[in-house]
């Protein structure tokens, strides 16, 4: 099996330790993990704006480093919900089909393809809560959304259930959006704060210590949320949790 | 003149700021009303079989619109209804006048309908000497309060009772400290059944309209269409045409879904069956175009027009609840406002698109399957296509995306760009103008290595160590 390993830009930038235990824990099942070094950006800030223009190029050169892989594997939601949905700036040839088709979030990745199904070397002696992002959850269906009537299932808590040593505490709104959405976090400044304050006194009411999340761009807008108002919160990505690190 | 263009941001920013209760009363109160949905949707095993059969209904009615249209007209006319047609805002309100000046009619009284408030029916008739009164008590506080409703079902949701005691006790005199929504329903009721004795004519909207019958209905929580339709000699009804069912047992999906979805409840208080003028009465239908059949032509937001105006995608959109519905400056506020509004006006409601973050809720909440939150993002490809997006905006994405398409410019920019955060003084960062992001967050710390850099170490590394014996 080759898995391409696909670092969006923020995570290559400000969260290595992501990356890195994302790695490391694909090569603890066996799998051949590469990483294609010109790698950039899906072009997901310029699409989610309407700019097709711009975004054309970044897809071009995304759909370049990653074909012919069997899996690309990328610890970020969002990043890819748009190359598998949305990605749609350049011509959908065979190629670009296919790298679209084999695109992977990790929670995922984990859970569908690989059946993990224990984590002897994760210990996480923490009260922790779950942030599935809003692509994560109504975009790639890792868990079922709040709105839907069905069945519950939620693939992310499922792989944290193996973590020992793990408390998970429930919140008031489990998939309210944290109020991220990309440039929203500065176009819309004001409604965003807002509604990344709110999610951290759900947090805050239920004790919550570390926030995990396989989304660190939402983590992102809510750490600096948290800091800048001084709460002591810690905000972890969640294959930093399953690897055992590094924190 | 072109419409100066909505800044919806901006006006939320206001809604947020002007103090501690009404925002978060006004995200608590729609809060609770998506929990109830939840709760009252939960109750149906089949749920999500009635979302798809509703969302087939109306995707198999709207493209058979004329054949049903044409079936209601002639059923409603057998009914002894008088029928007409109004391709826009404008012939609508002149229908309207025109039934009323010939029965010299000067004040009616209206109970809620989207349509009339879409057609500005309200002012058209005022300046014309017509008074008009709201009979729902929320909409009736918007129009005290000289604004437009701000939710589709709850118009005044974004007041508090304090609010709401101000307002009354300037119109009727009430106790301007009394707070309490009895005293203040009971002070309303007594003016309003004045208003409904006196008044003229009664005009309704129509949630539904059967083109098997040629019957339309009504639902309201507080029965103001129905003493509206029945006091008054005159009834007028205004219809989209999109409110066409084929039959009448299509009804019963409908009515299961949408007061659910709305409010949480089974079903509203009254929904009232409307077949043909009463005795000694007239009943008036005014079926009113007013820009659905070139949404119907649009292939990308045709859909839109399934909605059953319940609401439900404004009390589940965190958005929304945080701005307020007037933060939209139209008729149509919150997800089905976003989708709905620019269809009237591309350049005045081209920022309204980018008042969401995409998170999906609308979609996954709507009783009728619109898929809200993608045409939210295909509504941003037309106002980046038409050169809407505000010229700021439309240079940081043209670098951004030069730089993306360049791995070693990319590399370059990355680490100049943690480099420049390091040592750029606190005060830059923070400035409103320039970093809308510091105001409310702390930066990011850019790492010391990137992942990539760790990388390449890594792997130098590892061929070291296997070379070695
Ligand atoms: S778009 Fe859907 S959820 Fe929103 S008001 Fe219309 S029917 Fe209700």
């Amino acid at each position: 099996m080759k898995v391409a390993l696909f670092i969006p830009c923020y995570i290559d930038a400000i969260y290595p330790e992501a990356g890195i235990a994302t790695y490391e824990l694909l090569q603890r099942f066996g799998v051949t993990v590469e990483y294609p070094p010109n790698q950039t950006c899906c072009g997901q800030p310029m699409a989610n704006e309407g700019d097709q223009g711009n975004s054309a190029a970044a897809e071009k050169l995304f759909v370049q480093n990653f074909s012919g892989y069997d899996y690309i594997v990328g610890p970020a939601g969002s990043c890819v919900k748009h190359v598998k949905q949305h990605f749609d700036a350049i011509p959908q040839t065979d190629e670009v089909k296919a790298v679209r088709a084999n695109t992977w979030e990790l929670v995922e990745f984990l859970h569908d393809v690989l059946r993990v199904d224990a984590l002897p070397w994760a210990y996480f002696r923490y009260k922790a809560t779950l942030h599935n992002s809003c692509s994560s959850i109504r975009g790639l269906g890792i868990a079922q959304p709040s709105e839907l009537m069905g069945p519950y299932f939620n693939k992310s808590e499922h792989l944290l259930r193996m973590v020992e040593g793990l408390e998970l505490v429930p919140m008031d709104r489990p998939d309210e959006c944290c109020g991220f959405g990309g440039t929203f976090c500065v176009t819309d400044e004001a409604v965003s704060a807002k509604m990344g304050l709110d999610k951290i006194d759900d947090y805050i009411r239920n004790e919550a210590e570390f926030i995990i999340s396989p989304d660190m761009s939402c983590l992102m807008h809510q750490q600096g949320i948290a800091r800048k108002a001084g709460i002591d919160l810690k905000f972890i990505h969640i294959a930093q949790v399953l690897n055992g690190g590094p924190f | 003149m072109a419409a100066k263009r909505v800044d919806p941001a901006a006006n939320a920013a206001a809604f947020l700021d002007q103090d501690d209760i009404h925002e978060p009363a006004h995200d608590q109160n729609l809060w609770a009303a998506r929990m109830k949905r939840d709760a009252a949707a939960k109750a149906i095993p089949e749920w999500e079989e009635l979302r798809n059969i509703a969302s087939q209904i109306k995707e198999h009615t709207l493209t058979h619109l004329d054949q049903y249209l044409e079936q209601f007209e002639a059923n409603a006319t057998k009914r002894g209804a008088k029928i007409y047609w109004a391709r826009d805002a404008a012939e609508h309100n002149q229908h309207v006048w025109n039934i009323l000046n010939e029965r010299k009619i000067s004040s009616i009284i209206k109970s809620k309908s989207m349509l009339q408030e879409e057609c500005g029916m309200t002012q058209f008739l005022e300046t014309r000497g017509i008074t008009v009164t709201e009979s729902d008590l929320g909409e009736r506080i918007q129009q005290l309060d000289n604004q437009p409703p701000s939710h589709i079902v709850m118009p005044a949701i974004h007041k508090t009772p304090a609010d709401i005691a101000k307002i009354f006790s300037k119109a009727i005199g009430t106790d301007p400290d009394n707070t309490d929504p009895h005293y203040l329903n009971e002070a309303m009721r007594e003016d309003a059944r004045k208003r409904f004795l006196q008044a003229g004519a009664g005009m309704t909207g129509a949630n539904f309209a059967i083109a098997e019958t040629g019957t339309f209905v009504v639902c309201t929580n507080e029965g103001n269409a129905d003493i509206g339709a029945a006091v008054p000699r005159v009834h007028i009804a205004s219809i989209g045409i999109e409110k066409i069912l084929p039959k009448v047992t299509d009804l019963g999906i409908f009515i299961r879904l949408l007061s659910r979805s709305a409010l949480g409840t089974l079903a509203t208080q009254y929904t009232s069956h409307f077949s043909g003028p009463r005795k000694g009465g007239e009943l008036h239908i005014i079926i009113t175009d007013n820009g659905r059949s070139k949404r119907l032509g649009m292939d990308d937001f045709w859909h839109s027009l399934k909605c059953i105006r319940c609401g439900a995608c404004m009390n589940t959109c965190p958005v929304y609840r945080r701005s307020g519905g007037l933060s939209y400056g139209a008729t149509y506020s919150g997800p089905i406002g976003i989708i709905l509004d620019p269809t009237f006006d591309e350049s005045k409601y081209s920022e309204l698109p980018y008042h969401s973050t995409l998170c999906g809720s609308c979609t996954d909440v709507c009783p009728v399957k619109i898929d809200i939150s993608d045409q939210i993002l295909r509504w941003r490809k037309v106002m980046a296509e038409k050169k809407y997006l505000p010229i700021s905006r439309r240079l940081a994405f043209t670098a951004a995306g030069r730089i993306f398409e360049r791995p070693t410019l990319f590399h370059g920019v990355e680490t100049v760009a943690s480099a420049a955060l390091k040592i750029t003084p606190h005060f830059l960062l923070y400035n409103r103008a320039l970093n809308p992001w510091g105001r409310h967050r702390e930066l990011p710390h850019f790492a010391k290595q990137t992942f990539r850099e760790w990388f390449m170490q890594y792997k130098l590394k590892n061929q070291e160590d296997k070379q070695q014996p």
